[in-house]
């Protein structure tokens, strides 16, 4: 079974997208459906900020933003435009270079990460003769693609830590760095039961599996609740929001960061949550495709986000309920609880694919 | 100058190469409570030293009190612990009125325990948040400081200050409660009861609370007693001392109320024992209510120390001659010293006035309960990881204007 994967994992640098006829078309068609998932997700991810402030204030009996707009719609712009004409500091005894850096680090590769997320079936040829796709890049190694970038983004919290030529911020990022090591390790454990039971590393196989079969949340249960654990862990929010502590360490990493330098790591935070969300949605939600077949007149892309939407839902439920872990007990969460749990399901999936049991009628 | 980050004395651990660090908590630090600093030298997350830097917020209160006529003084007592006022009020008025030997009528009395305890329930609701979001929970404050509302709205109601009340007069209180008082506060009382059940829900059987406070900051009971730990603090780890039940004042002899303990002396024993005390001070609350006098006066009679209704002396050249010669000179106290502690929501407030026979006092000192619990920060973080410190912080429950006066 395991070599059967790791042939599926060789095999994938050989691409199954219909080859392009025309490179240049094929380049400007990239282009396209680029420039508008990116600038979707940054909508998302701006409005993301409204969201969670609106449901903080539900849960703590406020309002959250009201002057900005109708309900405050207009916040996140008015917080855009306050961060932008903000004065860029840069403490006396930071690096500056690594200082200037170090946010657009951990900005890119979360930004980045999305073009693997199918937002319809990706092997379709799109909207307008092809000139709107629903994938950027239709990467048969989607997953790996994913973890990797996830792991390149650690460096700018470590970095923007280590250069800010702050206490704080050093405790901060040596937290991060303890932290996000750890806890990439039992989300990639967490998301080898539905590789397993996909056979592949394309995220639109994936769905296309999960369409055949059903939802992997259900099989997949375990794996599903450590990846998103884990995912929380990942992206730093409460209660596993160690490196930015608000009551320990101030602000942690980002502490001496101002103006858009504090914005991108926001950005960042916020964006690699949209990614934690939509892998979740993708891997275990059923993804783009209707939960059932009299839906189906709904368009992917708002099944996407309706199903990603829904994890964020709960990431603000768990922020405003939950208290922070001690750095301690964090450690002992990830080694001691997720990564048994974790290997035990990998271990156990892989057992029943080799087998060829299946549980009812999905199998 | 002594330079508080390499104290004279102190060791210097960077010149003998040791992997420290010395960091500065505060004084602006979200969750020192206020302008506290505490030096920590860290072994990687591990406190090795802690060391509590009173001081930023010195206002000179007890020197300042010298100078004043002692009804001057209760404004001043506002400031020290402005989380619960009315306690101080209290204390130093008490302190007062026994030093110059005045009766305080019975309604006086009644309302005055009914405010003290309800200024114990808002203390206790501030702790409450803080605590909890120091470590790390953000919506309890919020559901804490809406409950906390209702009753700065009761206060605004009695004095027409949220804050600063200095309610109290020396023989009695500055007025009467105005009608609908009691409705009010029972109204309080029983949608407090409810809201308690809420907070018990969501955060006292939390796994994760639970394991950030149970077995972190450890006081035991010879420990507490050594350090002179009173209130709350002393009573988590298991010391059975309430001034209220072991020296009563005012009518508390009356009432039925018991004495929450710990047994363990952690900080999540110190939550419990707050979380069960704001329930009965919320029953005693109920039953001081019913108890208390509908009419009658809320001022002593006597006109050399209490001044003359505000009517009289606006209308009758007698009462406002006394009313200036009041204001002018104040009252002379008895030569003697005198001292009053009452339990205070965070422990045991104390005045103790040294009097010379004028009418203001020769020495007035305060023992603040904060400034007494605080030195038990180093017992209780030193050896532990950071975290532990905020918790250790909140769990002591201290006020910085109270630390440091």
């Amino acid at each position: 079974m395991f070599s059967l994967a790791l042939f599926d994992v060789v095999n994938a640098t050989e691409a199954r997208v219909n080859a392009p006829e025309e490179p240049v078309i094929w380049f400007l068609q990239t282009f396209v459906t680029l420039f508008i998932i990116m600038n979707v997700v940054m909508v998302i991810m701006a409005y993301q900020t409204w969201a969670e402030r609106k449901v903080m204030a539900l849960a703590q009996q406020r309002f959250g933003p009201m002057r900005t707009g109708p309900i405050g719609l207009l916040q996140p712009i008015a917080d855009a435009v306050k961060l932008l004409n903000k004065e860029y500091i840069v403490p006396r005894d930071a690096d500056k270079t690594l200082f200037f850096f170090a946010p657009i680090i951990a900005f890119i590769p979360a930004l980045a990460a999305f073009a693997v997320i199918p937002w319809g079936d990706a092997t379709g040829e799109g909207l307008f003769g092809g000139w709107i796709r629903p994938i950027i890049a239709n990467l048969n190694m989607g997953i790996l693609y994913l973890l990797a970038l996830s792991s390149i983004g650690v460096y700018g919290i470590v970095m923007s830590g280590y250069t800010s030529g702050n206490k704080y911020a050093t405790l901060g990022s040596i937290r991060s760095s303890a932290q996000v090591v750890s806890y990439e390790l039992t989300m990639g454990l967490g998301l080898m039961g539905t590789l397993i039971m996909a056979g592949s590393l394309n995220l639109n196989d994936v769905v296309i599996a999960q369409q055949n079969t059903m939802w992997y949340i259900i099989p997949q249960f375990f794996g599903f609740i450590v990846y998103a654990i884990s995912g929380i862990a990942e992206t730093n929010r409460n209660p596993f929001d160690l490196p930015e502590a608000e009551s320990e360490l101030v602000a942690g990493y980002h502490l001496e960061y101002g103006a858009m330098h504090f914005g991108m790591v926001y950005l960042g935070e916020y964006i690699n949550m949209n990614v934690i969300a939509a892998t979740v949605a993708t891997l275990y939600l059923g993804g783009w495709a209707a939960p059932a077949s009299f839906l189906e007149f709904i368009p992917g892309p708002i099944w996407l986000f309706l199903k990603f939407a829904f994890f964020l839902f709960i990431y603000y439920w768990i922020r405003v309920t939950l208290p922070r872990f001690r750095y301690d007990q964090l450690m002992g969460f990830c080694w001691k609880v997720l990564f048994p749990i974790a290997l035990a399901n990998v271990a156990i999936t892989a057992v029943f694919k080799y087998l060829g049991i299946t549980f009812g009628w999905w199998g | 100058m002594q330079n508080v980050m390499n104290p004279v004395g102190g060791d210097n651990f960077q010149e003998k190469g040791d992997k420290r660090m010395r960091l500065s908590l505060g004084p602006h630090h979200p969750s020192t409570h206020g302008v506290l600093q505490v030096i920590v030298d860290l072994e990687g997350e591990t406190v090795v030293r802690c060391d509590p830097v009173p001081g930023y917020l010195h206002r000179g209160t007890e020197k300042l009190a010298e100078n004043k006529y002692y009804t001057q003084i209760i404004p001043l007592t506002d400031r020290l612990d402005y989380l619960s006022p009315f306690n101080n009020n209290l204390s130093y008025t008490m302190a007062v009125e026994k030093l110059v030997g005045i009766e305080v009528p019975e309604r006086a009395q009644w309302i005055r325990l009914i405010l003290s305890e309800l200024q114990r329930i808002a203390s206790h609701l501030i702790w409450f948040g803080t605590h909890v979001m120091d470590i790390g929970a953000i919506t309890p404050f919020l559901w804490a400081a809406r409950d906390r509302e209702t009753i700065m709205d009761i206060f605004e109601m009695c004095s027409g200050a949220r804050l600063t009340l200095s309610y109290t007069r020396i023989g009695g209180l500055m007025s009467d409660v105005p009608p609908g008082f009691n409705e009010k506060v029972h109204e309080f009382t029983e949608l407090f009861h409810k809201a308690l059940k809420d907070y018990n829900k969501v955060v006292s059987k939390n796994p994760i609370f639970m394991s950030r406070t149970q077995g972190v900051g450890v006081i035991t009971a010879e420990q507490a007693i050594q350090y002179g730990l009173t209130g709350p603090s002393l009573r988590g780890s298991g010391v059975e001392w309430d001034l209220r039940k072991h020296e009563p004042y005012m009518y508390y002899d009356q009432l039925d109320f018991e004495i929450p303990l710990g047994s363990t002396g952690d900080s999540y024993d110190r939550y419990l024992v707050r979380m069960e005390e704001m329930e009965q001070s919320n029953r005693i609350i109920q039953q001081a209510l019913a108890k208390l006098p509908s009419k009658g006066p809320v001022k002593a009679d006597d006109p050399k120390i209490v001044l003359p209704p505000k009517e009289l002396s606006m209308s009758r050249a007698e009462e406002m001659q006394r009313h200036f010669y009041q204001v002018i000179h104040g009252f002379p106290a008895p030569v003697g010293e005198c001292y009053f502690g009452l339990e205070g929501p965070k422990g045991e407030l104390g005045f103790y006035i040294i009097s010379d026979g004028s009418p203001r006092p020769y020495r007035l000192k305060i023992r603040a309960p904060s400034y007494v619990n605080l030195q038990a920060l180093p017992l209780m973080t030193e050896g532990r990881m950071i975290a532990d410190v905020i918790t250790c912080i909140g769990t002591i429950d201290i006020v910085l204007g109270e630390v440091d006066r």
